[in-house]
């Protein structure tokens, strides 16, 4: 099953490493990973998203709190907790004469954006959940997409609470 | 205060009295300033490896964090498996590496390794110092998390220019970590319910790990053990932790442990597993492993908890604090305790028929040494309180199974990793924390020679370890499987050079002894223990002589092989 992890760390160099280690070392798996640092400066943020079942789930949990620089683990997807979840995607799409005029309603029904033109292409901006990332791919994929890059979901938890009174 | 004078500093405010290391070009600042320090000793092994192993060693026999110091670049991958060893069997210490200088870092500069990032999955932890602002209080922080908690090595780097820069000393009088705040205390109510499934149990055997030693709760052990007369068995690194000879011993658990301690796990109705972490050495098949019985698992580290097992009860905290309210809660009712005793009494019975119908056994013989022999007689003429040390392979199942050992802290091995070569600078290690108590390495003829520099070390700082060689002219644990499991087939198992152990401990001005004969066992073992300084018993050893009982890899702990 897949889970959705937030990971608080000392900002300290190496922190990602120790992190992508242990997911190596013990054979855990890594759908996406994204880390920059938070709004105090000395912690940085790290979404990962994984899958395994409980046990696995469970060890995941408990390595990642031994790490020395790992001030709390929030497992959203275990704790049933509710959260908002975004992810970015810019992709490099085929727009040419027969094509440009289907890109862009694609690009409205989807909310994206066209962050740049060529007469050959347009790069666009799509943000959402990781599902609607896929949907908008999915459907420009026959038209031809150059280039594409995801950012990996980021989430908070719903509701009025930060993290510190969770 | 320069940065190799404020390390120097840290050392004894942590109380540290012995340090294990070798000098290099980043290191040279250190010792430097190390020659003027009348608070440290300072010994000097022939190999970076065997200096951790032997802070090790001193960190197993004493409690204490063991502290090592290696050179950048080789001098800091040779430290590599004896850090993977202490991390393994999670032993205090902490590890010095020189670095190149900071602008350096990175340029593939000469001696240079990233040894940070190379021991990071064998570290509890690890730091590059790049500021000696932060050098006392990285130091602080580094002896902290290798003593507290489940203990283990932490390796500080400290490039050259940060060990000559100079800033004010001040020793943090606390550590701040916000990540790391270990469990110590035991939750109460999950030890009442702990208490509650004991006195319910009809079948109980406790299981104990190093974790008993590691928290020095050995006598809170004999107690609990003592109070509901329940059988015990020890893993490997466990052995010292509960007197061998105590009628509830059960011995070593797994792969080679006794047919009754694996008899009673497998029919067992309620396992307490108290420091250990069923290693697959030990349950064997885990379908089949103790399949009757509820779990109680205490422990330290909550990630050892349902690792491997599925556990009934988990309790995370400090094992002898765990003990102690257990053995409170179940003190409160003496009379059901007594009801308890008496139930007890038909499984003691049975545990007592595999006892008497599969002891611990051997063929002796009148023309070959028997290699169990040489250890039962060691167990005979040494010290209660004699500290042994151990390689890895036969000999070391061998020590296991036969010394019968009797006092917490005595018995060294490497048990997660498994490091041939560890035994002897252990003992090294050991006897120099203890230079009055007598020190024993037992080893094999292959080990012993992954390590065996460090009789110049013995010599040099007159520490008088007795070396015994178990030699049978063959990696004798590989072999017995190429026996067992290949039809024989002894690929590059056989060392078919001999060696004159007895002319190498003359070489280093050590003495040496070499017999071959069982009437000789005795009075060389007494003349090696009335010899002054380091001595190498041979002994040359019934070739294919096999450790027995087995449980084959991958089968169940009630599929043992009991003679071959």
């Amino acid at each position: 099953m897949k889970h959705t992890i937030s990971v608080l760390m000392e900002n300290e160099f190496g922190v990602l490493s120790r992190i992508s280690g242990l997911f190596s070392g013990r054979g855990f798996n890594i759908q996406s990973l994204s880390v920059a640092p938070t709004l105090d400066p000395s912690i940085s943020r790290m979404t990962i998203v994984t899958s395994g079942d409980e046990q696995i789930l469970e060890q995941i949990n408990k390595q990642l709190n031994k790490l020395i620089d790992t001030i709390k683990v929030i497992d959203y997807t275990s704790e049933g907790q509710p959260f908002v979840e975004r992810e970015l995607a810019l992709i490099k799409v085929n727009a040419e004469d027969n094509t440009r005029a289907e890109v862009m309603r694609i690009v409205d029904i989807f909310r994206g954006k066209v962050i740049d033109v060529t007469p050959k292409s347009y790069t666009l901006e799509m943000m959402g959940t990781p599902e609607k990332v896929n949907a908008i791919v999915e459907i420009l994929r026959p038209i031809g997409i150059k280039e594409l890059v995801r950012t990996g979901p980021v989430v908070l938890g719903r509701g009025a609470k930060g993290w510190k009174s969770a | 205060m320069t940065g190799s004078q404020i390390l120097l500093e840290c050392f004894k405010q942590e109380g540290v009295d012995t340090v294990f290391g070798y000098p290099g070009g980043t290191v040279i600042n250190i010792y430097d300033d190390l020659m003027k320090s009348e608070d440290i000793q300072h010994i000097l092994p022939r190999h970076e490896q065997a200096a951790v192993h032997a802070a090790d060693g001193y960190a197993r026999a004493t409690g204490k964090v063991g502290v090592a110091i290696a050179t950048s670049g080789p001098g800091a991958t040779n430290t590599i498996t004896g850090i993977g060893t202490a991390y393994m069997d999670s032993i205090p210490m902490v590890v010095i590496t020189g670095q190149v200088p900071t602008p350096l870092i990175g340029n593939d500069a000469f001696q240079e390794a990233d040894i940070v990032g190379i021991t990071r999955p064998i570290t509890k932890h690890n730091y590059l110092v790049k500021d000696v602002k932060d050098l006392a209080r990285i130091l602080k922080q580094a002896f902290y998390i290798a003593r507290t908690g489940r203990p283990g090595p932490v390796v500080v780097d400290l490039p050259k220019d940060v060990q000559i820069a100079e800033t004010d000393f001040e020793y943090p009088e606390k550590v701040e970590l916000r990540g790391y705040k270990p469990t110590y205390s035991g939750n109460v109510r999950q030890v009442a319910k702990a208490a509650k499934m004991i006195m319910q149990a009809r079948k109980p055997v406790i299981y104990v790990g190093g974790g008993a030693t590691l928290s020095d709760a050995d006598k809170e052990l004999l107690k609990l053990a003592e109070m509901i007369q329940a059988p015990v068995t020890t893993t490997l690194m466990a052995m010292a932790a509960f007197p061998q000879t105590h009628p509830l011993a059960l011995g070593m658990l797994g792969m080679h442990g006794t047919y009754y301690a694996n008899m009673a796990v497998t029919n067992s109705d309620l396992l307490i597993s108290l420091g250990a972490r069923f290693d697959d050495r030990v349950t064997g098949k885990i379908a089949t492993f103790a399949p009757d019985a509820k779990i109680i698992h205490v422990d330290i580290d909550p990630t050892s908890i349902k690792k491997n097992v599925r556990v009934d009860l988990p309790i995370v905290g400090d094992l002898k604090d765990v003990m102690k309210k257990l053995v409170k809660e179940l003190g409160e009712n003496k009379s059901e305790l007594k009801k308890l005793s008496k139930e007890l009494a038909p499984w003691r019975e049975e545990i007592d028929g595999w006892k008497k119908s599969h002891p611990l056994t051997y063929k002796q013989s009148k023309s070959e040494i028997k290699p169990q022999f040489v250890i039962e007689k060691l167990r005979e003429l040494s010290d209660d309180d004699a500290i042994v040390t151990t390689e890895v392979g036969q000999h070391q199942m061998w020590t296991a199974q036969f010394f019968k050992f009797l006092q917490p802290r005595t018995f060294l091995s490497s048990g997660g990793l498994g490091t041939m070569g560890y035994g002897l600078p252990a003992a090294l290690g050991a006897q120099a924390a203890f230079p009055k108590r007598q020190v024993i390495d037992i080893s094999g003829d292959g080990s012993f020679q992954m390590n065996s520099q460090e009789l110049a070390t013995l010599v040099q700082y007159r520490l008088p370890v007795k070396i015994v060689i178990l030699n049978n002219n063959f990696l004798g644990m590989v072999r017995q499987w190429q026996q067992l499991f290949f039809d024989k087939r002894y690929s590059q198992t056989c060392l078919e050079l001999p060696i004159d152990f007895k002319k190498l401990a003359e070489a280093y001005g050590a003495t040496g002894f070499s017999v071959s004969k069982p009437g000789e066992v005795e009075e060389t073992i007494k003349k090696a223990f009335a010899t002054d300084g380091p001595v190498i018993m041979e002994f040359k050893v019934s070739r294919e002589e096999n450790v027995m009982p087995m449980v084959p890899a991958g089968a169940g702990l009630n599929e043992m092989v009991l003679a071959s």
